[in-house]
């Protein structure tokens, strides 16, 4: 019932015509499959994230649909129509490289105007629209200035606007935020939400790629959690986090808290489980667990606690510090502990796909 | 943590090593001016004359000619040679890669008398008669070096994604070209042809194994010095051939903007060793 309610939610792709529509895309680099059947929909005005570890083919999607690659199989469209044998320069799209790929001759004027110099727009026109997309990426009045005079979050926001500024259809993202350290990196997250939106009434889609769940689930309307080139979970983060459907996925998207019980495989996420004191009751109980507290790491806002359970395997557990000091948490380590959770709070996920593979 | 007297140190080491390099130059470049035929200092007095003697000179010029003909012709090769070596290496991944890479610097390394020997024998093994364009072939070996260093450094501090960047936003392969690739490259190719072309007219070593009976500047030089004829002459013409290396040392060293670039020596202190070498015969 509660999957169905989260559908709904979900931009009605499949009414419309989707803005990017990949069939059963793969790409192999001599033996290396990077993309291995990939089916994905995204409506227009969409922030989508593709999500995965580092090698699971996320950039070599983006360059599918970028038009850098062609597709082994398979067939990629942009609002309905096939693209797959296109050209990047003739595909309404455009990417924000991860090392910006500014161009080191031209101002900062010069090179977000590229775009529409290349097809013709006069000189006028152009000043017009680099100024005001300057505005939009909060860098006024540096349009003289080269790459190299910039910092880093300020060439990532012409590397922003000199996409934006030609108006894509879809906007390719692939880490932009990779190369900033944390505290830019976070405030950039709620910047690139807030152009998004300002953008959106365009009608540009946004495809993200990042590695960092945390990015994919607070800035995503959906995503995708990508494994070996291969699609294992699409749907918004709140659907991929609370109810992941496999154990790759639970594992990815927070912690991999995986429990079996009569055969059965479920995941708990860490901040679902009440830790109180091993009092030798309710054992038998099917939402609870004890064990000993193995680990504890003090991280300031909250703990994590990974414990060791009776019956085997471990469970991280997180807290926050709503009453307890850093001592106290630390003295935990070694202590008797008694784990419970509300029985909806334990999702059942299919077995991990690799296993699955080797079967075959 | 540096002290004021290692600063000193360092300071006084620094001209002095200057001095070593450029007070021979600074001397024969003076000797050029000297109205006497005899050598000492302080010179004599100042006068033009022997400029006007070695322009007169008509082997003078033809050795000019040829020195002129076979730097333009070999940096031309090694602009195209050295160029498409640098793309290839830079852009693809294949076996042997590494190797190949070796063999291209190889001949900057290797000694000229080794490079001049091979290069004499390959020609007299292939019955190739001596003439400008085994010249040419000679400098080749080392101009291609050069360039090809200039542009893979250059494409190597360039993001990868310029040209998909430009792609991208809407460019086809001419436009990307002409207002991406050629920008970024052009500075590269200027003082990589500039060093390769300076390098050229001086070289001696090289020329002397695959001339034969002809004679370009330098090697007109060192004949005339070993034979201690026409002294005077011969040092406007040294005058004449620092100019010419220098200066486009200087440009390409702006241009790029970095002073590692690998090469023989620099033109310049070869072109003194050479000249005040025979000065004291
Ligand atoms: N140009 C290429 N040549 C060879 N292998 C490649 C190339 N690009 C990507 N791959 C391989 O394809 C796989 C997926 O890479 P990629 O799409 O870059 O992953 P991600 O962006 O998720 O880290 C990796 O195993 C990678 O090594
Ligand atoms: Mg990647």
């Amino acid at each position: 019932m509660a999957i169905q309610e989260h559908a709904a939610a979900v931009p009605t792709a499949g009414v419309d015509v989707p803005d990017v529509r990949l069939v059963g895309v793969r790409k192999t680099y001599g033996d290396v499959v990077a993309v291995d059947g990939v089916d994905l929909e995204i409506a227009s005005g969409e922030f989508f994230t593709l999500l995965g570890p580092s090698g699971s083919g996320k950039t070599t999607t983006l360059r599918l649909i970028a038009g850098f690659e062609r597709p082994d199989k398979g067939r990629i469209e942009l609002a309905g129509h096939d693209v797959t044998g296109r050209p990047p320069y003739s595909r309404d799209v455009n990417t924000v490289f991860q090392d910006y790929a500014l161009f080191p001759h031209m101002t900062v004027a010069e090179n977000v105007g590229y775009g529409l110099r290349v097809r013709g727009v006069g000189r006028r026109e152009r000043r017009l629209r680099v100024d005001e997309i300057l505005k939009v990426v909060q860098l006024p009045g540096l349009g003289e200035r080269k790459p190299v005079q910039l910092s880093g979050g300020q060439r990532q926001r012409v590397a922003l606007a000199r996409a934006l500024v030609n108006h894509p259809q879809v906007l390719l993202l692939d880490e932009p935020l990779g190369a900033l350290d944390l505290k830019l990196r976070q405030e950039m997250q709620i910047e690139l939400k807030r152009i998004q939106r300002a953008v959106r009434e365009v009608g540009i889609t946004f495809v993200y790629v990042t590695h960092d769940q945390e990015e994919a689930l607070t800035m995503s309307d959906r995503l995708a959690v990508f494994n070996e080139g291969r699609i294992e979970q699409i749907g918004t983060p709140a659907a991929v986090y609370e109810r992941p459907e496999n154990a790759f996925v639970a594992g990815f998207v927070g912690a991999s808290n995986v429990l079996r019980r009569a055969g059965h495989t479920f995941t708990v996420r860490p901040e679902k489980i009440r830790m109180t004191n091993d009092g030798g009751a309710r054992r038998d109980d099917e939402n609870a667990a004890t064990g000993r507290i193995r680990d504890v790491v003090y991280a300031g806002m909250f703990t994590r606690y990974v414990v060791d359970l009776d019956d085997g395997g471990e469970l991280v557990v997180v807290r926050q510090n709503l009453e307890t000091s850093s001592t106290e948490a630390l003295d935990a380590r070694g202590r008797r502990v008694l784990l419970e959770w509300r029985p909806e709070h334990a999702i059942e996920t299919k077995p991990q796909r690799e296993e699955k593979h080797e079967s075959v | 943590m540096e002290t004021r007297s290692t600063r000193i140190g360092l300071g006084v080491a620094t001209v002095a090593v200057i001095a070593f390099l450029w007070l021979p130059l600074l001397l024969i470049m003076a000797y050029a001016f000297n109205s006497s035929t005899i050598q000492s200092w302080p010179i004599s007095g100042f006068t033009f004359h022997w400029f006007h003697e070695a322009w007169r000179d008509p082997e003078v010029r033809k050795s000019l000619t040829l020195s002129l003909k076979v730097g333009l012709a070999a940096t031309a090769i090694a602009l195209i040679l050295g160029t498409a070596a640098a793309a290839a290496i830079y852009r693809f991944r294949f076996f042997g890669r590494e190797a190949v890479s070796f063999l291209l610097l190889l001949p900057i390394a290797l000694p000229g008398i080794i490079t001049g020997m091979a290069l004499n024998s390959f020609f007299n093994f292939g019955g190739v008669q001596l003439s400008m364009w085994t010249i040419v072939a000679g400098h080749a070996t080392f101009c291609v070096v050069i360039v090809y260093n200039n542009v893979l450094a250059r494409l190597r501090r360039s993001s990868p994604s310029l040209i998909e960047a430009s792609m991208d936003l809407g460019a086809d392969g001419w436009q990307t070209f002409r207002w991406v690739i050629w920008p970024v490259l052009s500075t590269a190719l200027v003082a990589g042809g500039l060093l390769a072309f300076a390098l050229s007219f001086d070289e001696v070593i090289v020329t002397t194994f695959t001339a034969g009976a002809q004679t370009t500047l330098p090697i007109f030089i060192l004949d005339n010095i070993q034979r201690g004829q026409q002294l005077p002459v011969v040092n406007a013409i040294v005058f004449v051939v620092i100019l010419v290396t220098v200066i486009p040392v200087t440009i390409a060293q702006r241009l790029t903007g970095d002073t590692g670039v690998l090469r023989r020596g620099t033109a310049a202190s070869k072109a003194a060793a050479a000249a005040t070498g025979g000065g004291a015969v």
